[in-house]
């Protein structure tokens, strides 16, 4: 039996609220919150944030990872080998990017479920801007998502694959050229029915496929770059009896490659033991996948938990500031150097993984790793420590309104890990006002700068959530 | 094994220093050229009386022939030597070394900077090829994260520490104010430098070095010599320098109040210069005020305060000009800004007009006739830094 092990949404802490658009532009910009990437944010980082939870409640690790995202760091160089060395996967694991275009992470779903690996990771991230004031920044949102497929050999499903179909006919709906902001789209109606016909052929082959009536159908989530696209298909299926699932227009927005796999976490959230479910992603033609819950789902943040969480206090200015709409001038300081290539490649497990190591006989833990301990100067005697995942304290910090930063001031900390640990880290996710010496902070994987044409990542530390610590404010 | 010193055995017969602003009429040449014949008409001796030459700059050139071209040196070996922002030091301590050696007769020691060439505010280091993983925190912010340490480790309210800090560097605009060679020559009281907006941490601007370029220069000889050249030779009584192993950014037990290579620097310097009390045997400091938590936390690591004591101590004015112990009558790298080949040695060069009783009047300190000065000079960030100290007295034991 083949399904879904495990299924995660990304949400990014910050929210733009559409009112804070019209406040500045005028105009009906529509209600709601969409998502906003961190300034050092981007599809990929957003994409591992996600992978970083379904690898985590899954044993043994995928064959293969598939990245897909329409807002690429870059275009030659494959992104998902990053993914794969931030989520620390052994050599043997393909990594390969699906595509530049919307409906990259469709197709990596789509083979991922019909593929003969024991299992098969999928990854989506997109940070979604176009220019001020017009539509694709109203609709759109930022997300990464993570879906891992396999087979029940490789882990508990939580859920069932049943079958799915696609459809496929060359239609000029809605497009942009590579380095370009701004989306074009031609003229929505056009568009609007070639999906819906579109979605229509798949959906019955699908159904075909999978074995199953439109009646026994529970749930189904209708994904499109289009608001209205699939607004004949829910009429049509809500009359059915079938649930279609609201897909967080009004608070998360249209996440570009990531919403069809962010949608089905969500559908696979939702659904109750048994249920079947469906996704209808339309993207330069339609895809459907069918499941049944099991009812297993695993212990993840759940992207309902993530929805409530968030900080929508974020002005317009400072989000047109991000997303480089709004040049603004930068501190008189020289920009970051580029990162030498054989440099990270040596220090790959740190770089990408953030593993540490760790005396074996002082037992003192070394970031980033080295060869002589601190504490009782033994050499190479260390074994790796993986930190990622563990949690630290702020044991003093500072902001520096004066150094070279995306988006000023840089909110430093030293953080101290649980079972020892020392670094000081640049902090993320957090105003300058609310850190205090003890915050809880947890681990996150981001872009720290551009330099060259070369995107280097590495680790920042952001509040933790869920710390009861953080929530009183007290050490 | 041990570290024993070279007390008495060289001494300091000329020196040299340039003014330290933005000599934009200045090149790197023209500075050496000027502090290197200022040190030699002092020393009343000619370039080629000098046997070997040590230079330090940490970014304004590579090699020897940094030196020895604009100078025209014949034949000479000169060595550039870098050890962060203790380079100056660096360069005197070997040029003291290779005369102590018996290699060389005479040597000199030559620092230089030329920091406002680079087109960007503040000091920026010459960028080495790393994984991207370093941290791009300014000195100032690395440096702010020892005030609020120091506040809470010892109980003084952050308001009260911050009119503190304000006053040191207040103390040393005073000093600067009343010396031709320093860049910032205006006094400015607590109220108008708490002022000030805050740029990293609770440091205003006014918390931090200011930015200047600069040189200074040495001569050195073997102490029998030294008095074949000058009546008021000045002995070179210590030297010391630890380079920190960077612990402290790893060792959740470091807690940003003290700087133990500066302890340890200051241990090994009295040992070699057998000072026991320091606050009562050295006439002067001069010390690294790169920010003014630095010379706070200075104070204590160099045993000039008892423990958490510091902070009253320079409320108290025990540092100041006319205190028990002057420290950075000049002006320090407050009044002098930083450029980092040279201020060490422009440090020395305070502790040889003080000593000589050469300094103008209205900076004179009272207590010269103690006979000892302390330069202090360090390089790095809390957690991982160099340190040099070097002990100078007006008579051989």
């Amino acid at each position: 039996m083949r399904g879904l092990i495990s299924a995660a949404g990304y949400l990014p802490h910050w929210r733009l609220d559409r009112s804070s658009v019209a406040e500045v532009l005028g105009g009906n910009q529509g209600k709601g919150t969409r998502t906003v990437a961190g300034y050092d944010e981007d599809g990929l980082t957003m994409a591992v944030a996600a992978g970083r939870q379904v690898l985590g409640v899954s044993s043994g690790e995928p064959s293969a990872l598939w990245f897909a995202t329409t807002s690429s760091s870059y275009a030659e160089k494959t992104s998902a080998p990053i993914a794969h060395a931030a989520l620390r996967l052994g050599v043997d694991v393909m990594a390969a990017d699906a595509g530049p275009g919307l409906r990259g992470a469709n197709a990596a779903l789509r083979s991922a479920l019909r593929s003969q690996d024991p299992s098969v990771l999928v990854l989506a991230g997109d940070v979604r801007t176009g220019l001020a004031g017009g539509t694709d920044e109203s609709t759109g949102g930022d997300a990464g998502a993570a879906v891992l497929v396999g087979d029940d050999s490789a882990g508990p499903l939580t859920a069932e694959y049943l079958g799915s179909a696609s459809a496929t006919r060359e239609f000029l709906d809605r497009w942009r050229a590579p380095g370009e902001q701004r989306m074009h789209a031609w003229e929505e109606r056009f568009g609007q029915q070639r999906y819906a016909d579109l979605a229509q052929t798949a959906w019955t082959a699908a159904l075909k496929d999978a074995g199953v009536e439109e009646d026994q159908i529970a749930k189904v989530a209708i994904v499109g770059p289009h608001a209205r696209a699939g607004a004949a298909m829910s009429r049509k299926l809500g009359a059915a009896g079938v649930e279609v699932v609201d897909t967080l227009a009004a608070s998360v927005g249209f996440t570009g490659a990531a919403h069809a796999p962010l949608m089905l976490a969500r559908l696979n959230e939702l659904a109750a033991a048994g249920e079947v479910f469906a996704l209808v992603s339309m993207a330069d033609g339609a895809d459907v996948f069918v499941f049944r819950s099991t009812g297993q789902a695993a212990q993840l943040t759940t992207v309902e938990e993530q929805l409530e969480s968030g900080d929508d206090s974020l002005s317009y200015a400072k989000y047109l500031q991000w997303r480089g709409v709004l040049p603004v001038q930068p501190p008189n300081r020289p920009e970051p150097a580029r990162m030498s290539a054989s440099a990270a490649e040596r220090r790959l497990d740190w770089k990408y993984g953030f593993v540490a190591s760790t005396d074996r006989e002082s037992g003192a833990v070394h970031m980033p790793p080295a060869r002589v301990s601190f504490v009782g100067g033994a050499v190479d005697d260390m074994e790796t420590s993986p930190m990622a995942d563990t949690g630290a304290k702020v044991a003093t910090f500072t902001i520096d309104s004066l150094a070279y930063s995306p988006s000023p001031p840089t909110i430093f900390a030293v953080c101290d890990f649980e079972g020892g640990g020392r670094l000081p880290v640049e902090l993320t996710d957090v105003l300058a006002a609310d850190v205090f010496i003890g915050m809880a902070v947890e681990m996150t994987f981001r872009r720290i700068s551009t330099s060259d044409g070369i995107a280097n990542y590495f680790w920042k530390a952001r509040p933790a959530h869920g710390s009861a610590d953080n929530e009183t404010g007290v050490i | 094994m041990g570290s024993h010193g070279i007390k008495d055995r060289v001494a300091i017969i000329g020196m040299g220093c340039t003014a330290f602003k933005e000599h934009w009429d200045r090149s790197t040449d023209d500075l050496m050229v000027d502090a290197v014949q200022e040190g030699l008409a002092s020393a009343g001796v000619r370039k080629d009386d000098v046997d070997a030459w040590w230079l330090g700059t940490a970014q304004s050139g590579m090699s020897g022939v940094t030196l020895a071209a604009p100078l025209k040196l014949q034949g000479k070996p000169v060595t550039r030597v870098e050890n962060y922002c203790a380079t100056g030091s660096e360069a005197l301590r070997q040029a003291c070394y290779a005369v102590a050696s018996g290699a060389y007769d005479m040597a000199a020691a030559v620092g230089v900077e030329k920091v406002k060439d680079s087109g960007f505010q503040g000091l920026n280091a010459f960028p080495i090829p790393t994984d991207g993983t370093q941290r791009t925190l300014t000195a100032a912010a690395m440096f702010s994260l020892v005030a609020p340490a120091y506040a809470e480790k010892y109980g003084v309210d952050p308001l009260e520490l911050r009119r503190t800090l304000a006053r040191i560097a207040s103390k040393n605009h005073y000093n600067g104010a009343r010396n031709e060679r320093a860049q910032f020559r205006r006094e400015m009281s607590v109220d108008q430098i708490c002022k000030m907006p805050e740029v990293a941490g609770m440091l205003s601007v006014f918390d931090c070095a200011g930015v200047a370029d600069g040189a200074a220069s040495a001569i050195v000889v073997r102490a029998e010599d030294a008095h074949k050249y000058t009546d008021s030779p000045i002995y070179v009584k210590a030297l010391s320098m630890v380079a920190g192993n960077g612990s402290g950014l790893l060792d959740p037990d470091y807690d940003y109040t003290h700087f133990p290579e500066c302890e340890w620097a200051a241990d090994d310097a009295y040992s070699q210069a057998g000072i026991t009390d320091p606050s009562k045997e050295l006439a002067m400091a001069e010390v690294h005020d790169c920010f003014t938590p630095t010379e706070l936390v200075l104070m204590e690591d160099l045993g000039f305060s008892e423990r958490g004591e510091s902070w009253k101590d320079c409320e108290a004015g025990r540092f100041d000009l006319h205190g028990d112990l002057p420290v950075n009558p000049d002006g320090g790298l407050k009044s002098f800004g930083h450029p980092v080949g040279a201020s060490g040695l422009r440090m020395l060069f305070e502790c040889w007009l003080q000593l000589r009783k050469e300094a103008p009047a209205d900076r004179q300190i009272d207590t010269a006739d103690r006979g000892l000065a302390l330069s202090h000079n360090l390089g790095g960030y809390p957690g991982e830094m160099v340190s040099f100290v070097g002990i100078w007295g007006t008579e051989p034991d």
